[in-house]
């Protein structure tokens, strides 16, 4: 096993646990934040017991996003020295910016928002976590927009040997970085409806603490509903787009060997990277490809072919991500649309609801693989077009980069589970009862 | 002055703030299992600084981010050349900072017990390891003009390595004993200071070794036998050591806090000016150093991001020393009884 192969992996594996606790930050925020700020105007305890319920899980998960978040700024330097010289200019200056500009504030008031309970008015205190809530999906712009940067350098320039900045513009106007930030919030909103529905959901079958989560499911209803939507149509803007600037992600989404107009979508294929075909292909439907990928039936699209062998992402996890991500938004969109309509009988409606419980692991299955999708399918290079993986990783040791990856399972294995057993104990607990 | 000078001075003054705001909770963690006799104790330790880690840790963040932007091939060297060293680090950092959130989630001694042992691990051992790391680029680094580690990780255990890790423990140890006893009352601030005062008495001597052994292992004099009016520094900086116990014996014991966070911002400078124009010296070819001049962003990179940090981190000091205010008073029985304590 060579070191850049390991260090691969294990940013993989960092990269992957760390957004498993991202996206409910993301969200969570925003919607503790409103019901939080329903208790301020209102004084209505429910509201507020509703706020520490959440925030109490929205913590555990903080915490967690927050450690396994410092790794993936350090590996840029123990593992991809190479790259981070070389991109360091550009690259380099939006993480120094996001931690100025965003975490400080995150991570400030975060502190203020567990200890400030007495010390602030219950309409500063909700006025904190919106402060948490801004600042956190700040920081998710700033990081895509560098993640924007790899997958579509813009704004640089090629001198002395690295990347340097050119236009400071060109780089926060990124359009990849911006369909990246559009598609990504909305989907952690999604991940955290899903999350307030499936817990809701679990004591709704108990039919206990009614009085906190049939309102808490109702508020994961409407964003649910409204986030699918969105995420699914932003993620239309984002493969158009990826279809004219990475024509080789696209063909390995897809699994598209052949260069042809009309392009079909294929229901089911099983991928044979070595004999350049698919080896099962069933049910192709004409210009479907075609027409997800430029909004034309008859566009000509780019196969798998004629791309060197050596510019190829890997096909399989492309393509199973792909299809995966794809099939479970279309999955929530129906999910939510149909509790839409139930939404004043969910009581009634226990099979809904045990759905519901169920699909909380779904959206994170969603998202992980949207992200395998987009890395995965942007190799072999690190910087699109630019610069290689192979090229980009540190001058360390084998051994090194083992031991280490071998920690990090180590470590955050017993994380997630100690993380998952501290979760599932708060859910059960439940809120506080109600009039203390 | 140039741009590049500025950007050399800020990026230390970051590690220094990261220093000053960190060390006081890795000073703290140190002492925690030993200090910290019962239940009580310990909590009281853990909230003490619990409204504020967070906060101090993204100093370790930006410092590492403003290296990353305006210095990208000292961020690439150093941290591959340092890869064992900062994995542990990390290691500790993760440990510490889960340990602090869940202690208190489930109360039994025995996932208590973990969680104490993570907290003792996850402090003293970025102390330790920062310190070790810092004296070793004092001394420079076995790296070659390709950026390559020559050597192994135990090399940087070396004597003077060790005792640049002993002064940042003992440092942080005076440093968090100080903040404990404006946080702390009764039994618990009476130990704090005792243990201010008695690692002050360490401190100081292994202070002088200190700068007695740079002046053999290193060339950090260099600059100020250029320069002897950089010697002030060193005598202000003396002078906040000293003062240290003064104030505490006056107790007069956020002044005395006070005076040990400038003493690790200027213990860190006496290394910084030191180094100047290196921020990672080679210790096998001179012209390898990676300085301030060979080593920078472009221009107009080092211009933007010194815009972002003018105007942004006077706003994070603001709204930092505002939470500090809101939480300078004695940890209470009623502020442990709190759901969200820790």
């Amino acid at each position: 096993m060579d070191p850049v192969f390991l260090s691969r992996l294990q940013f993989a594996a960092a990269t992957m646990f760390h957004f498993l606790f991202v996206p409910l930050t993301l969200g969570l925020s925003i919607l503790i934040a409103y019901m939080e700020t329903k208790y301020a105007r209102t004084g209505d305890e429910t509201y507020l017991r509703m706020t520490k319920f959440w925030g109490k899980l929205f913590l555990i998960n903080f915490a967690l996003g927050v450690v396994t978040g410092i790794t993936l700024e350090f590996q840029f330097g123990t593992n991809w020295s190479r790259y981070s010289a070389y991109v360091g200019d550009i690259f380099g200056s939006l993480l120094a910016i996001e931690a100025s500009v965003a975490f400080f504030l995150e991570s400030t008031f975060i502190g203020i928002w567990i200890f400030g309970w007495k010390k602030l008015s219950p309409k500063a205190h909700a006025g904190v976590m919106w402060l948490i809530a801004f600042a956190g999906n700040m920081s998710a712009v700033w990081i895509l927009l560098a993640n924007g940067f790899m997958q579509n350098p813009v704004g640089y320039v090629i001198r002395d040997g690295r990347a340097e900045l050119d236009s400071f513009f060109a780089l926060i106007t990124n359009k990849h970085g911006i369909l990246e930030i559009i598609h990504v919030i909305p989907s952690a909103l999604l991940l955290s409806a899903f999350f307030i529905m499936g817990v809701s959901a679990w004591h709704l079958l108990k039919k206990q603490h009614l009085d906190v989560f049939e309102p808490s499911f109702r508020i994961g209803l409407v964003v649910g509903l409204v986030s699918a939507v969105l995420v699914a149509v932003t993620g239309d803007m984002h493969g158009v787009n990826v279809s004219k600037t990475q024509p080789a992600k696209l063909a390995a989404m897809e699994s598209h060997w052949e260069t042809q107009t009309r392009a079909p979508l294929v229901l089911f294929a099983i991928p044979d990277e070595e004999n350049e075909r698919n080896s099962i292909e069933i049910g192709a439907i004409p210009g479907i490809l075609s027409f997800l990928g430029f909004h034309d039936f008859n566009a000509k699209v780019t196969g798998l072919r004629d791309i060197p062998k050596d510019e190829r992402p890997p096909v399989l996890p492309t393509f199973i991500g792909f299809r995966t991500m794809v099939g479970l938004g279309t999955l929530f969109i129906l999910l939510t649309v149909y509790g839409w309509f139930k939404r004043n009988k969910l009581l009634e409606n226990p099979t809904y609801l045990k759905i519901m419980m169920f699909s909380l692991p779904l959206p994170y299955i969603a998202i992980e693989m949207g992200w395998i999708v987009s890395e995965v399918g942007r190799q072999p290079w690190i910087v699109y077009g630019l610069m290689k993986t192979a090229e980009a990783a540190s001058p360390v040791s084998t051994t090194q980069v083992f031991t280490s990856l071998m920690g990090f399972i180590l470590v955050y294995g017993l994380l997630g589970a100690v993380g998952f057993f501290l979760m599932a104990k708060t859910v059960k607990e439940g809120p506080e009862a109600a009039t203390r | 002055m140039e741009l590049q000078t500025i950007w050399f001075f800020l990026w230390g003054l970051l590690w220094a703030v990261f220093f000053m705001t960190s060390g006081f909770d890795f000073g703290i963690g140190t002492i925690y299992p030993f200090a910290g006799k019962t239940d009580t104790d310990r909590r009281t330790m853990l909230n003490a600084i619990g409204p504020l880690w967070d906060g101090n840790e993204v100093w370790l963040i930006t410092a590492g981010g403003v290296t990353f932007a305006a210095f990208p091939l000292v961020y690439a060297t150093m941290f591959s050349a340092l890869y064992t060293p900062l994995m542990l680090i990390l290691f500790a950092l993760i440990f510490r900072g889960v340990a602090i959130h869940f202690r208190s989630k489930i109360d039994t001694p025995g996932w208590k017990k973990v969680w104490d042992f993570l907290i003792f691990i996850g402090s003293f051992f970025p102390a330790l390891l920062f310190g070790v790391a810092f004296a070793n680029i004092f001394q420079g680094i076995p790296f070659d003009d390709q950026g390559v580690y020559h050597g192994n990780t135990f090399r940087l255990l070396n004597p003077y390595g060790l005792l640049g890790g002993l002064l940042f423990v003992l440092l942080f140890i005076v440093h968090g004993a100080n903040w404990m006893a404006i946080k702390s009352s009764g039994g618990l601030q009476a130990r704090m200071v005792l243990i201010s005062q008695r690692t002050w008495l360490i401190l100081v001597p292994v202070a002088v070794i200190f700068l007695i052994a740079s002046y053999f292992a290193t060339d950090l004099y260099a600059n100020y036998f250029q320069y002897p009016v950089l010697f002030f520094v060193t005598l202000v900086n003396v002078a906040a050591l000293l003062s240290i116990r003064y104030l505490v014996n006056k107790k007069t014991y956020f002044k005395a806090w006070f005076a040990s966070a400038v003493t690790i911002v200027l213990c860190t400078f006496f290394g910084i000016i030191g180094l100047f124009p290196a921020l990672f010296p080679s210790s096998m070819n001179p012209d390898w150093h990676l300085t301030a001049f060979n080593a920078s962003s472009s221009p107009l990179t080092l211009k933007i991001m010194l815009a972002v940090v003018l105007v942004f981190i006077p706003i994070v000091i603001c709204y930092q020393i505002w939470a500090y205010h809101m939480f300078k008073n004695p940890v209470t029985q009623e502020d442990l009884d709190m759901d969200e304590a820790y």
